[in-house]
């Protein structure tokens, strides 16, 4: 066997194997969400575009993505310095931390419809304060607003954790000596924050800033779990339109504005978090 | 002197209580992580009374009867068979996919090596699950539709970045000297790699796959969209969200949440090393 075809040969099954079910799959679907039974048609886009639910998924989509994932950058943050500062039972903290990373969005919704249904513990928890003698109907139409607001808890509770670990694992990048040197200077933890931290701590911010907010965008399993489909999001409506609608263009169609916002959302957080050249670790 | 004989109180206190402060924060944290998963275990643990009961005490009534109903219920146990199932494949199959491809990257200078890393890190940025609608289509033009085998292929897809990546960081920390030393030693590169640096690297593959697995096991749009028969129980649950009864939810909850608590505890010591190195 020629030495030089080695790396070709390891690589050609994960190779072959993406192009068949990655690439062509996109190729796929960009062309059934602009087709029809006879060839080119808009007729996707426009029955998409046009359906009453369209605008309002797109705008609960929306804004759950710029809710949840600045707070939990924040929350991943604070977390992630309170660990590294641990010197007792810094495994064990690290694991309870890291825990809710490896629930689906599924489970993580199921969990929280235990706090919110109408026998819920939170009803409980209110009727145990007397604040209320019934319990009150959380997550019902007429209340979208606390579903939606479920929906950010069970986020932030499920998905900060994998923010955390990756930006734990930035922060032990970082030389212990940038520290010190900021310490001699008579910067204050805070300054230090600003100025050393964040700075140095970029490239972690930007892969878990794009990580979680194509999962936001993605965002499913915890919507039906807690409002069914009450509260319309872009990948509820995708799911409806492929098996309630049964018109597999529409799905596309509604896939193809999932990527259109994936891919601006990466580009965006490559752009303005880029580090230059040089500058890295 | 005095100046600072009188002012050592009060750093101390400032210091004891900036210390209380952050054990709070840590006692805040582990809270808001684990009182979520308990009041799910405590609605598992009751009878299906219990659970629409109201108000609820918080402590479990040690009650099988959820379970049971959860168990008998007609689809749960072959749900769970099927996510094994799915679940140990995608396992297979993107370890064996992409460990070879982790190995090449690591020891290899070669052309085209920029271009297939691209396509790996391409994968990330799309909505994965969103495949499973063009792939329903593929699979039911070759009869692969509705099958384990179909379902753990497009799970492959979605774990094979990081089987890729976390192998290519496994490989890397192993010093290409090692080798080096076994083929002077009369090995040919398979038998070195196979003596040398595979018992190195086993237990990294093996919380690699522990990984691919988890992320099969929680998979639920593409579970649910590619099987109608054959579902996984995370497509069973969603597909009977609004008909089944609460205890049937918890209970299925539970089966989901149980087995991903022990993996991610099984792989705890890789987690940092592979977001680590996979995020550069």
């Amino acid at each position: 066997m020629h030495a030089k075809a080695v790396p070709y040969l390891l690589l050609l099954p994960a190779t072959l194997f993406l192009l068949v079910f990655f690439i062509y799959p996109f190729a796929e679907i960009a062309w059934l969400s602009v087709s029809g039974p006879e060839g080119f048609s808009l007729r996707p886009f426009q029955t998409m575009a046009t359906h009453w639910k369209f605008q309002s998924a797109l705008g609960w989509t929306l804004l759950l993505v710029v809710v949840v994932v600045p707070l939990q950058l924040i929350m991943a943050l604070s977390m992630a310095s309170i660990v590294t500062k641990l010197e007792k039972g810094r495994s064990t903290f690290l694991y309870i931390f890291s825990i809710p990373l490896g629930l689906s969005d599924l489970a993580a919704g199921i969990i929280w419809l235990a706090i919110f249904e109408q026998s819920g513990y939170l009803n409980s928890m209110l009727h145990g304060l007397g604040v209320i003698e019934q319990p009150i109907l959380f997550l019902g139409y007429q209340n979208i607003w606390v579903i939606f607001l479920a929906v950010v808890l069970a986020e932030l509770w499920r998905a900060t954790a994998i923010v955390m670990v990756i930006l734990v694992s930035g922060l032990g990048l970082i030389p212990k000596e940038y520290y010190e040197a900021g310490e001699v200077f008579g910067a204050n933890g805070w300054q230090r924050f600003r100025k050393i931290t964040l700075p140095m701590l970029k490239p972690s911010i930007q892969s878990a800033l794009i990580l979680r907010t194509i999962a936001a965008i993605e965002v499913f399993a915890v919507v039906t779990a807690l409002g069914g489909t009450t509260l319309p999001v872009l990948m509820g409506e995708t799911y409806q339109w492929q098996f309630a609608l049964q018109d597999r263009n529409v799905a596309s169609a509604y896939g193809m504005v999932i990527l259109a916002i994936s891919v601006i959302a990466t580009l965006f957080f490559l752009r303005v978090l880029r580090t230059p050249k040089g500058a890295t670790l | 002197m005095t100046d600072a004989t009188a002012d050592q109180p009060r750093k101390v206190e400032a210091r004891s209580a900036g210390r209380f402060l952050f054990w709070a924060a840590v006692a805040l944290i582990t809270l808001w992580v684990l009182v979520p998963i308990y009041l799910l275990m405590v609605n598992t643990l009751s009878s299906p009374q219990q659970v629409t009961a109201f108000p609820k005490s918080g402590l479990p009534g040690w009650d099988f009867g959820s379970i049971q109903f959860f168990m008998s219920f007609s689809g749960v146990l072959k749900a769970l068979w099927n996510s094994l199932f799915v679940a140990l494949l995608t396992m297979v199959f993107s370890i064996g996919l992409g460990a070879p491809a982790g190995y090449a990257l690591s020891r290899f200078e070669f052309p085209g090596k920029e271009v297939f890393r691209m396509m790996v890190v391409m994968t990330r940025a799309f909505p994965l699950p969103l495949l499973a609608l063009p792939i329903a289509v593929l699979f039911i033009r070759t009869g692969l539709d509705d099958t384990a085998f179909g379902l753990a292929i497009v799970h492959t897809v979605l774990a094979i970045p990081f089987s890729v990546l976390i192998t290519f960081s496994l490989f890397s920390g192993i010093p290409l000297e090692l080798e080096e030393a076994a083929w002077t030693l009369g090995c040919n590169r398979w038998q070195a790699f196979r003596k040398v640096v595979l018992p190195l690297v086993l237990p990294g593959i093996a919380a690699s796959a522990v990984f691919a697995f988890t992320i099969s096991w929680n998979e639920v749009f593409a579970a649910a969209v590619l099987t109608i028969e054959n579902r996984t129980l995370p497509a069973f649950l969603i597909q009977n969200l609004n008909v089944s009864p609460l205890h049937l939810k918890f209970a299925g909850g539970a089966a989901m949440v149980i087995p991903a608590l022990i993996f991610i505890f099984a792989v705890r010591k890789y987690l940092f090393a592979m977001w680590g190195i996979a995020n550069r």
